[in-house]
C-alpha cells in the first residue's frame, strides 16, 4: 500500500461502503478518474451516465472484479484490500447486467455461493429464496429453460443466497423486454426496502433511478458531474 | 561419424530422396487443390514442408553420430526438444503470461514421468538408439496434448469470461471458478489419444510396429510393444493435459483474484 492509499484509507468512514479517489485507467485510457462516494447503510444510490461514462466501470471496481489504478474502497471503514477476495465478494454481492447462470438447475445455481464456503442451504432456504424472486416451483428446472426475466431473477436469488451485506445492480433490467424489467425492478425495490439493503444500482433509466434510490449519482468520462437527491439530480433543486 | 550415416548414402539415399520429392509434390498437389477452393494455406505449407524435411534429416544424421554414445547424450537430446516442445505449445497460450515456464514444466513432467515409469518396469531400455525415438514420440504427444489444452483453456475462458467473473463475484476461488474450463481442456486434449488407442490395429498399423516388422520383429511382440508405447503417449499426455492447465490457471488471475486474460465474449460493457 502507497503513502498515497494509506492516507486515502486513513481518516474514519461513516459510510457503509465508500470510494475514495478512485481511479481506473486501461489500455492507457482514463475509465474512471479519482471518484468519492459514500453509500450509507440502508441507503439505495443509483449511478447513471451515458454509455462508456464508467458506471460499470464504477461497480466491478466496488466488487473488485477489476483492480483500481488509485484510491481504494472502504466496506465498514476497513480499507478492501486487506479484505480476503472471496469474503469481500459475498459481503459485496452483485447481480450482473447478463445474468450468466451456470450449466445445470436453478437449485443449484441459487446454493453456488454458499457450497464456495463450505455452508450449503438447505433446500427448504432455497424454495424461499425462490418463493421470493417469484420462482416457486422452479428450483429442479434446468436454466437453458428459462426466459430472460426468469434467468435474471434466479441471478438475483443467487446473490441473496449469500446474505450480502451490500448488493450491487450492474443494469439488471436493461436485456428485458418492458414486462420483464417492470417485474425485476418492482422486486428489486421491494427487496432492498425490505431488508434494509445498501444498495448501489447502475442504470441508463433516470426514471428508474427516481423510483429505486435514495440519491443519483451522475457520471460522465469517468467523472462525478452530479450528485444528490432525485428532486435535485432531476430538477436540479 | 559412424557407419550408419555413411551406410545410407548412395543408391539408397537417392531413392528416398526421390520418394521424399513424389511426397512433396503430392503435398504441393493438394495445397494447389485447396487454392482453388480458396483456402490459402501455400506459404504454411512450403514452410512446413521444407522445416520438417530439414529437421527430420538433421535429427538422423545426428542420430547416426551419437546412435552408440552414451545414456547422458540422449537424456540431453530429450531434453533440447523437451525445450523446442515447449516454445511450440506455448504459442497456442495466446500470450498468458509465463505460458513457456507452465508448458516447459508440463511437456518435461509428462514425457519425464511416464518414460521413467516405463524405463522402471523394463518398457523402455536406457540405451539411446531406444531412449531417443521413444522418448521422441512421447515428447510429441505431450506437445500436442499442451498445445491442445493451453488453446482450449485460453479460449473457453476468454469466451465464458462472464461466467467466470460471475463465480468470482460469488465469493468463489479463482480455482473453483475455472473448474469447467479445466475440465473441458484436458478433456479435449485426451480425445485424441483415447481415439487413437481405441482404433489401434483397427483403423491404423502406426508406423513403430511397421518398421519393427519390416525390420524381422515378431508381428505380436511388435503389436504389443506399440500397445506400450500408445499407453505411454496417453499416459504422458494426460499428465501434461493436467499440469498445463493448472499452471496455466494460476497464471490467469490476479493475486485479488481478478481475471487477468482478455475476453471474448460481448458481456463486458
Amino acid at each position: 500500500m502507497s503513502a498515497l492509499d494509506r492516507k486515502l484509507s486513513g481518516s474514519p468512514s461513516s459510510f457503509k461502503l465508500e470510494a475514495r479517489g478512485l481511479s481506473r485507467v486501461a489500455s492507457g485510457k482514463p475509465l474512471l478518474q479519482g471518484i468519492d462516494l459514500g453509500v450509507s447503510q440502508g441507503e439505495t444510490l443509483a449511478v447513471i451516465g451515458p454509455s462508456g461514462s464508467g458506471k460499470s466501470t464504477l461497480l466491478r471496481l466496488l466488487n473488485r472484479l477489476d483492480e483500481p489504478t488509485a484510491g481504494t474502497v472502504l466496506l465498514e471503514g476497513i480499507d478492501y484490500r486487506t479484505i480476503p477476495p472471496q469474503e469481500l465478494r459475498r459481503r459485496v454481492g452483485m447481480v450482473m447486467q447478463a445474468p450468466h447462470l451456470f450449466p445445470g438447475n436453478v437449485s443449484q445455481n441459487v446454493g453456488y455461493g454458499p457450497r464456495q464456503r463450505n455452508a450449503p442451504l438447505p433446500d427448504s432456504d432455497i424454495e424461499v429464496l425462490l418463493e421470493r424472486v417469484g420462482l416457486a416451483g422452479y428450483a429442479s428446472r434446468e436454466v437453458s429453460h428459462l426466459s430472460g426475466g426468469e434467468a435474471q431473477r434466479v441471478s438475483l436469488a443467487r446473490t441473496l443466497a449469500n446474505d450480502p451485506e451490500v448488493l450491487l445492480l450492474d443494469e439488471p433490467t436493461s436485456a428485458l423486454d418492458d414486462e420483464a424489467a417492470r417485474g425485476i425492478e418492482a422486486l428489486v425495490g421491494d427487496i432492498i426496502r425490505e431488508r434494509a439493503m445498501t444498495c448501489v444500482i447502475v442504470t441508463h433509466d433516470l426514471a428508474q433511478a427516481a423510483r429505486l434510490a435514495d440519491r443519483i449519482v451522475i457520471l460522465n468520462a469517468g467523472r462525478i458531474k452530479a450528485i444528490g437527491s432525485p428532486e435535485e439530480v432531476i430538477h436540479g433543486k | 561419424m559412424g557407419n550408419e550415416l555413411t551406410a545410407g548414402i548412395g543408391g539408397e539415399l537417392r531413392t528416398v530422396l526421390l520418394q521424399a520429392g513424389g511426397a512433396a509434390v503430392l503435398c504441393l498437389a493438394v495445397m494447389g487443390l485447396c487454392r482453388r477452393a480458396a483456402v490459402h494455406v501455400e506459404r504454411e505449407t512450403v514452410i512446413s514442408l521444407l522445416r520438417g524435411f530439414l529437421q527430420i534429416a538433421l535429427i538422423g544424421i545426428l542420430l547416426a553420430m551419437v546412435l552408440h554414445r552414451g545414456f547422458g547424450v540422449g537424456v540431453l537430446i530429450l531434453f533440447a526438444m523437451t525445450i523446442a516442445a515447449a516454445v511450440i505449445a506455448s504459442r497456442r497460450a495466446g500470450g498468458i503470461p509465463g505460458a513457456l515456464q507452465a508448458c516447459f514444466v508440463a511437456v518435461a513432467a509428462g514425457s519425464g514421468l511416464t518414460m521413467a515409469a516405463m524405463a522402471s518396469i523394463g518398457a523402455v531400455t536406457a540405451d539411446l538408439a531406444t531412449l531417443v525415438p521413444v522418448g521422441s514420440m512421447v515428447i510429441a504427444s505431450a506437445m500436442n496434448s499442451s498445445s491442445q489444452a493451453a488453446e482450449r483453456f485460453r479460449t473457453e475462458v476468454a469466451s465464458q469470461a462472464g461466467l467466470v467473473e460471475a463465480a468470482l463475484a460469488l465469493g468463489a476461488s479463482p480455482t473453483a471458478a475455472v473448474s469447467a474450463q479445466i475440465r473441458s481442456a484436458v478433456y479435449a486434449s485426451l480425445i485424441p489419444r483415447l481415439d487413437s488407442l481405441q482404433s489401434l490395429g483397427i483403423v491404423w498399423v502406426p508406423g513403430m510396429m511397421a518398421g519393427m516388422i519390416l525390420s524381422g520383429a515378431n508381428p505380436v511382440f511388435a503389436g504389443i510393444y506399440q500397445f506400450i508405447v500408445m499407453a505411454m503417449i496417453y499416459a504422458a499426455s494426460g499428465i501434461t493435459a493436467l499440469s498445463t492447465t493448472l499452471l496455466l490457471r494460476r497464471r490467469i488471475f490476479t493475486p485479488a483474484a481478478q481475471l487477468a486474460v482478455k475476453r471474448s465474449d460481448p458481456a463486458r460493457i
